[in-house]
């Protein structure tokens, strides 16, 4: 008995069972998983030295890999919150034929290897390709440059705002869109004052996933690329072409600083996102 | 403001929601649409408050000689509140209250001063006083549909439309609520109508109650007349409480109501039948009898006062004669049934 309520005086009783074993298993499993490997990184780094680690990452075709890769993730996840979100709200909204394949083809690029992407965007867009015959005349570059990565980044992105946005959007009560037009609304003053702030925190998260799926893309983006050094090449790229000649301080260099810039980054739009639900919870 | 509804049909599909409704309704009035689920009563409302349309060229809805029945919600200026309140969960108190002043073209809309005024006398009105910023998320359900129902008021509205007010609401609060309803019409005096499917809310509420059944109208009338002079047996027996009986010697079936049933002793011969006491249950202020007649084995109720039963010193399982009220006021033929 004096046990007993010595144990419930020290932390309230649970109604769920087993929270110090399912800690320990997650704690295990994210240490295995993703923790030690990771870590393994910075080891691996800080052998080359505070001055050893600027070399490696302060040459020009690397700080413009960073630029390019960082640059177009953030477009590619900009674009895909836009447009991912009239992709979500055209197969919640309306029911049309073809709406549930429509719906599963939003997913193929989470199904597909990623090199089939870039092999079949190459395909299209490459000088001779389907599109690409067209473009080129007009001056407009699509593989083998910059616009064509960001087309790959998008491609592969899509799936995450489409994903995250659609159940929030399915659970809006149409009641309140009623209520705002009883109440005198306009269409657009309905749609951007009562269905969009709900959706805003939905909207952040898929883009950061987009965003952060896209810096680490490697195989859709190689065979778009072209890969100029200082144009085309991204960090990705890079370090595998260093891991090539055998430099592998030199890449674990730049996997660090991506890694770190990716933390950074992430924990900027999860916070951001999280001061946004707070602000729009139920 | 009154309203003037002239024919109005509506169907879905197939199915018929709304099959020729004309009705009348006057200044001030509070109405209750009356009706079981399916009979066309929330489809109605919400094609007064122009959240639904007839079928085309089927129908005119008239407020305030202005024929509406066209007309979007968003012009119409009616106050319209949700089954479940429909509040913009983002928002706080105030910024609901607020909104159908805010989303004014700038020429109407009021300076963020009188916005402010409105809506702090609108609370006070609702008695939600101090909860301005509250989400509604950390509301009650009794306070959600304040907030609804202020928010609603805030516009001016011509006419005030309420879907189930009560119906998600617990047995108290659902009475407190009603009361306060009652007097809160009194107060503001805007032409009020109400879908409910408890006719016991229909009766004590209203000043008018229109009963529903299958897209029509059954009864229009204030509530006495309602339950004292059903007009069909549909009416008859959507009010409830009410017993079918043949009277020993006819074919016809006769309604009659439990308190219009009198009680005697098994001995009496001016009995018109003798029953048998099934159940008695006496926990309210009059004793409710469950009783089997003995010739046709069928069960009717009746109602007896506390003081007659104590006197008569009666107990499940004896025998006595039942009286039907010389000429029960309410006892149209049910023969149609």
């Amino acid at each position: 008995m004096a046990t007993v309520s010595k144990n419930t005086a020290k932390r309230p009783r649970s109604i769920l069972p087993g929270f110090g074993l399912s800690l320990g298993f997650t704690v295990t499993y994210l240490g295995l998983v993703v923790l030690i490997p990771l870590t393994m990184v910075f080891v691996k780094t800080s052998g080359l030295g505070f001055a050893g680690i600027w070399k490696a990452v302060s040459t020009d075709r690397v700080l413009a890999a960073f630029r390019l890769t960082f640059g177009l993730s953030a477009l590619a996840g900009a674009i895909n919150c836009v447009c991912g979100f009239l992709v979500a709200w055209v197969l919640v909204r309306y029911r049309f034929p073809g709406r549930r394949f429509l719906d599963a083809v939003v997913d193929l690029p989470f199904a597909m290897p990623t090199a089939v992407a870039g092999i079949a965007l190459t395909a299209l867009y490459a000088p001779n390709g389907w599109f690409g015959q067209y473009l080129t005349p007009l001056g407009i570059k699509v593989a083998f440059a910059p616009l064509g990565i960001l087309l790959a980044l998008t491609f592969i992105g899509l799936p995450f705002v489409v994903r995250t946005i659609q159940p929030v959007l399915e659970d809006l009560e149409p009641a309140q869109e009623e209520a705002a037009a009883s109440l005198g609304a306009t269409r657009g003053q309905t749609f951007w004052r009562v269905v969009f702030p709900p959706l805003i925190p939905a909207l952040i998260t898929g883009s950061t996933l987009s965003f952060a799926r896209a810096i680490g893309e490697y195989g859709s983006v190689v065979f778009i690329a072209g890969n100029m050094p200082g144009k085309t090449e991204i960090v990705p790229l890079l370090i595998i072409t260093k891991l090539e000649q055998y430099d592998f301080a030199g890449a674990t260099a730049l996997a660090a600083l991506m890694l770190v810039i990716s933390f950074l980054l992430l924990l900027i739009t999860n916070s951001l996102q999280r001061w946004s639900s707070r602000r729009h919870s139920k | 403001m009154s309203i003037l509804v002239q024919n109005l049909r509506r169907t879905f599909g197939t199915f018929q929601a709304l099959r020729g409704i004309n009705l009348e309704i006057g200044h001030h009035q509070l109405v209750a649409l009356l009706g079981p689920s399916g009979s066309g009563k929330t489809t109605f409302l919400r094609m007064l408050g122009g959240l639904d349309f007839p079928d085309p060229g089927n129908g005119r809805i008239i407020i305030d000689d202005e024929d509406v029945t066209e007309q979007p919600a968003a012009d119409r200026k009616t106050g319209f509140v949700f089954q479940h309140y429909a509040l913009f969960n983002h928002l706080t108190v105030y910024e609901n209250v607020a909104f159908g002043l805010e989303v004014r073209p700038k020429a109407t809309r009021p300076s963020k001063n009188a916005i402010c005024d409105r809506v702090l006398e609108l609370l006070r009105l609702v008695q939600l006083e101090g909860l301005e910023q509250r989400l509604p998320s950390e509301l009650s359900g009794g306070q959600r549909q304040r907030v609804a129902l202020a928010r609603a008021l805030a516009i001016d509205p011509k006419v005030l439309l309420l879907d189930e007010p009560f119906g998600a609401l617990d047995a108290k609060v659902r009475k407190d609520l009603r009361r306060w309803l009652r007097s809160f019409h009194q107060e503001i005096g805007v032409t009020t109508v109400f879908v409910t499917h408890d006719q016991q809310e229909a009766l004590e509420l209203a000043d008018m109650v229109v009963v529903m059944n299958q897209g029509q109208i059954e009864q229009v009338g204030p509530p006495q007349e309602i339950y004292d002079h059903p007009a069909t047996p549909f009416v008859y027996e959507f009010l409830g409480d009410v017993n079918k009986v043949r009277k020993p010697g006819r074919p016809d079936l006769f309604y009659v109501r439990p308190h219009e049933i009198q009680i005697v002793f098994a001995g009496d011969c001016s009995a018109d039948f003798h029953a048998r006491i099934e159940h008695l249950f006496a926990a309210g202020p009059s004793a409710r009898l469950t009783l089997r007649l003995l010739d046709s084995r069928e069960t009717i109720d009746a109602d007896m006062t506390r003081q007659q039963l104590d006197e008569m010193g009666l107990s499940e399982g004896d025998e006595v004669g039942l009286k039907l009220s010389a000429s029960p006021p309410s006892a149209p033929p049910a023969a149609s049934l």
